[in-house]
């Protein structure tokens, strides 16, 4: 009886093989890449309604992060200002600029300025504002350079892992507690330095939550 | 094999074109792969909230009432000679005596700690438009800020409850700063400021 396969049949397995492989690998690769935070929240800039820039404002003019967000360290949430901040300065500064129209509209109304938020927790974390930025946990840490953004942007990726690495290892992001407002602080590096941070860490007693409780309570 | 190589590179290629690269910039809200509970039916703070026609989570005071621990608007709600025995007395809030005069001197015990306090808080809402110093050129006067000179005569020679006063409720083009300072937090600014003009005028000042 002649062959009822051709010869080439029998690569048909190996090449199979081969296809599952390849696909499970990029199935594998793919979701590892993009099902993050690393991707998904890493970068999202949105378009604000008043185009504000942390860059000249925290940047150049070097205004504290507190002149506006006042009550970051006194406070779970670090609190977006209202209008009536802006005008401090902008009753003066660029008073008739069209830019600024829905500040003025803002502060002659009452209605806030429908500012989109950038750095949205999920429901279930629990983060307290304050009690990282009194215990040396600068702004930079999870926001990035702010000083240096024309618009802000999505810096870090905020996943449980981001929070872990440093509740785990306190010492490599504490810095002094006057330094905690100043983004571009540069870190020294030494063991004078490192026993330094260590004190700090010992000091104040910085006992960062690693069990589940912790942060989702 | 072949068909099977080139399908499988263009859907790499595809998907990587669609999808970009991690860090991209977007303008789109991240997506969440696995949203269980990431967005739940509570009150949070300055978030948006369907139940109040004008969209707002945080509630205006209510008319009348002052808010427990700011006393923000305690003025409009009491009258003048309420003696206020309760949130705590006008001299420390408001920096007057019963008879609506400034206080002459700071109603606080002046500590070390008080003028650090004092220090931290006037380097970051003063030093704005008033300078570090103290002589009114901060970082906003290139753009057209006008912020008084602490080192002036008139300004030496005013009673402390005159200047916590500006602080609290503004003067001329400055704006009130009192959603954002506390009172003792003003009275520690006070405290600086005092300390700024010695530091300019070292024998003028001998009596205070």
């Amino acid at each position: 009886m002649a062959n009822v396969f051709p010869k080439w049949v029998n690569t048909i397995p190996i090449k199979v093989i081969i296809a599952i492989v390849l696909v499970k690998t990029a199935v594998v690769l793919g979701v590892s890449y993009y099902a993050t935070p690393k991707y998904t929240r890493v970068g999202y800039t949105p378009t604000q309604p008043v185009a504000f820039s942390h860059a000249l404002h925290a940047g150049q003019l070097e205004i504290d992060c507190r002149y506006c967000h006042t009550y970051v360290d006194r406070s779970e949430h670090s609190n977006v200002p209202g209008s009536n901040v802006c005008m401090t300065c902008h009753s003066m500064v660029r008073k008739d600029d069209p830019m600024l129209a829905p500040v003025r509209e803002s502060y002659e109304s009452g209605e806030p300025i429908p500012w989109v938020r950038v750095h949205k927790t999920p429901d279930y974390v629990y983060f307290n504002h304050s009690v990282h930025v009194n215990r040396g946990i600068s702004c930079v840490e999870c926001h990035g350079r702010v000083d240096e953004m024309v618009v802000v942007e999505h810096a870090k990726s905020f996943s449980m892992s981001f929070c872990l690495e440093c509740h785990r290892n306190p010492e490599e992001y504490i810095r002094p507690t006057e330094e905690v407002y100043n983004l571009d602080w540069e870190r020294p590096t030494g063991a004078d330095a490192e026993a330094e941070f260590e004190g700090f860490v010992h000091d104040w007693k910085v006992n960062p939550p690693q069990s589940c409780s912790g942060c989702h309570r | 094999m072949r068909i099977f190589l080139a399908i499988y590179l263009f859907v790499i290629i595809g998907a990587m074109g669609v999808l970009g690269f991690r860090g991209s910039i977007s303008t789109k809200p991240p997506l969440e792969v696995f949203p269980d509970m990431d967005r739940q039916a509570r009150y949070k703070p300055q978030a948006e909230n369907e139940f109040f026609a004008d969209g707002r989570n945080d509630r205006p005071v209510p008319a009348g009432t002052v808010a427990r621990g700011n006393y923000f608007n305690q003025q409009e709600v009491f009258s003048k000679d309420f003696e206020d025995t309760i949130l705590g007395d006008t001299t420390f809030l408001e920096g007057k005596n019963a008879d609506g005069s400034f206080v002459k001197k700071l109603p606080i015990e002046v500590s070390y700690e008080l003028i650090e306090q004092g220090k931290e808080k006037y380097d970051i809402f003063c030093a704005v438009c008033h300078g570090a110093a103290g002589d009114g050129n901060g970082v906003t006067k290139p753009y057209g800020v006008l912020a008084a000179n602490y080192h002036d005569e008139r300004l030496r020679n005013e009673t402390d409850g005159y200047l916590f006063d500006v602080i609290t409720n503004g003067k001329g083009l400055m704006l009130p700063f009192n959603d954002r300072i506390t009172p003792e937090e003003r009275w520690a600014i006070v405290l600086y400021v005092r300390a700024l003009q010695k530091s300019q005028n070292p024998e003028a000042e001998a009596g205070i």
